[in-house]
Order: structure tokens, then C-alpha cells, then sequence
């Protein structure tokens, strides 16, 4: 189980790549499953030029842990791995990685969709977009 | 003594809403989290949406604080 803030780019699939390389599960996965979210260059109908994403250093990795320990006791999963970017963006840019790894397909898929859904609801992360040079806003609540 | 403070935290737009991202109360003042948050900000109205925590666990205003506790307000997350 990895937990991961990363405050500069990274490329999801080579940290993935990477994780499931050092991993002690060779040859007992059957199943990956691999969500990436990045950022867009538009939201609520305006276009978004950058964007900021602050955390709550401390209680983020807590919590990611806390919802990873979740994940295992919920499903018959092997492994999971969540990265998630702070700081200055741009579009295009990774915001987060979750992957999960199991020995059939349906435990990898629910446990990737409920870690998902519980960090956006519950991992302190705040975004604010910069609509031009002299706008920004909070975005005030997850979709 | 210095652990007989609360340390508290403000987060992103309630940060800019408060005015302050960091602040401390005299532990022998407040009782309860809603204590912490009436001290801290001179009794701002506490927004409806608004989530704490207590050492990094999310609590309810009502939650008893004790010396040494970090208090955090911010409002609702919007990671992933």
C-alpha cells in the first residue's frame, strides 16, 4: 500500500509501471484496475487557465491511508497505490492515481471506485482555478 | 505551559474568509470546538458547510477540546 502527494508533475502510468515492478505480488494479480484524473481546461461553463490545489498537510495522508486500510478490509484486493498532486497546475495535467490490484476483476473495480469516491469526499484537498490573470475562484463543492 | 493552547487552522477559502491561516486560544477559555472557532474569530458566524476536525479527525462543533488538541476549519473538499 503506497500514499503519495506529489507538489510537482508526475506521469501516472510510469509511477504505476513502477509501483507494480517493486511490489511483492508478482504472479498473483490477476486484475489491475486504474483510475487517472487530470485536470481540465474548462469547468461550470468558463475556461480554467491554471489551477491550485492546496491540502491540509497531515490529515491528507491520514486519511488516504485511512480509506486504502478501508479498501482492504471491504474487498479481497492484494494491493493499492494513491497519488495525488498539490500545488500549481496546468490542464492536462495529472491531478491523481489510483490503482488497485486484486486476483479477479470485480474487487479491483470496486475498491478502485471506492477510494476514488471517498478521497473526493472526505481527503483534505481544496482546488482553486484561475480563470484569467485577474480572476480565480474556489471551487466550492466536488460533482 | 506551553501545550496549555489550542493551535488552530484555517483552509483555503475560509482562510481568505477569516482573514487568518493559523491561531492559538488559551485552552482554560473554551470548552468545545465551536468555542475554539467563537474565540478564534471573534465570533464570525460559523458557515453552514463548513467541516472540522480535531488532530486530523473530522468532529462536530459540539466536540470537547483539551490542551495541546489542533483545531482545523475549512470548507468542503474538493480533491481528485
Amino acid at each position: 500500500m503506497l500514499i503519495e502527494i506529489k507538489d510537482v508533475p508526475f506521469e501516472p502510468y510510469q509511477c504505476l509501471l513502477e509501483y507494480q515492478a517493486s511490489a511483492g505480488f508478482a504472479g498473483k494479480f490477476g486484475a489491475t484496475a486504474v483510475f487517472v484524473g487530470s485536470m481540465r481546461e474548462f469547468n461550470q461553463g468558463d475556461d480554467v487557465e491554471a489551477m491550485l490545489l492546496e491540502h491540509y498537510p497531515g490529515m491528507t495522508e491520514k486519511y488516504l491511508q485511512k480509506i486504502s486500510e478501508e479498501a482492504i478490509s471491504k474487498w479481497d484486493i492484494l494491493d493499492s497505490l494513491i497519488i495525488h498532486r498539490v500545488g500549481e497546475m496546468l490542464p492536462n495535467d495529472p491531478i491523481v492515481l489510483v490503482a488497485v490490484w486484486s486476483a479477479h476483476r470485480a474487487a479491483a473495480f470496486d475498491a478502485s471506485r471506492y477510494l476514488m469516491e471517498e478521497l473526493k469526499s472526505r481527503a483534505p484537498f481544496w482546488k482553486k482555478e484561475q480563470l484569467s490573470a485577474e480572476q480565480t475562484r474556489w471551487v466550492e463543492k466536488n460533482t | 505551559m506551553s501545550n496549555a493552547v489550542i493551535k488552530i487552522k484555517f483552509f483555503a477559502s475560509l482562510r481568505e474568509h477569516v482573514g487568518l491561516a493559523e491561531a492559538e486560544v488559551d485552552e482554560g477559555s473554551v470548552d468545545t470546538v465551536l468555542d475554539v472557532w467563537n474565540s478564534a474569530t471573534n465570533n464570525m458566524s460559523l458557515p453552514e458547510n463548513i467541516l472540522m476536525s480535531v488532530n486530523m479527525d473530522y468532529v462536530d462543533n459540539a466536540y470537547a477540546v483539551k490542551a495541546g488538541d489542533e483545531v482545523a476549519f475549512f470548507p468542503p473538499v474538493t480533491g481528485g
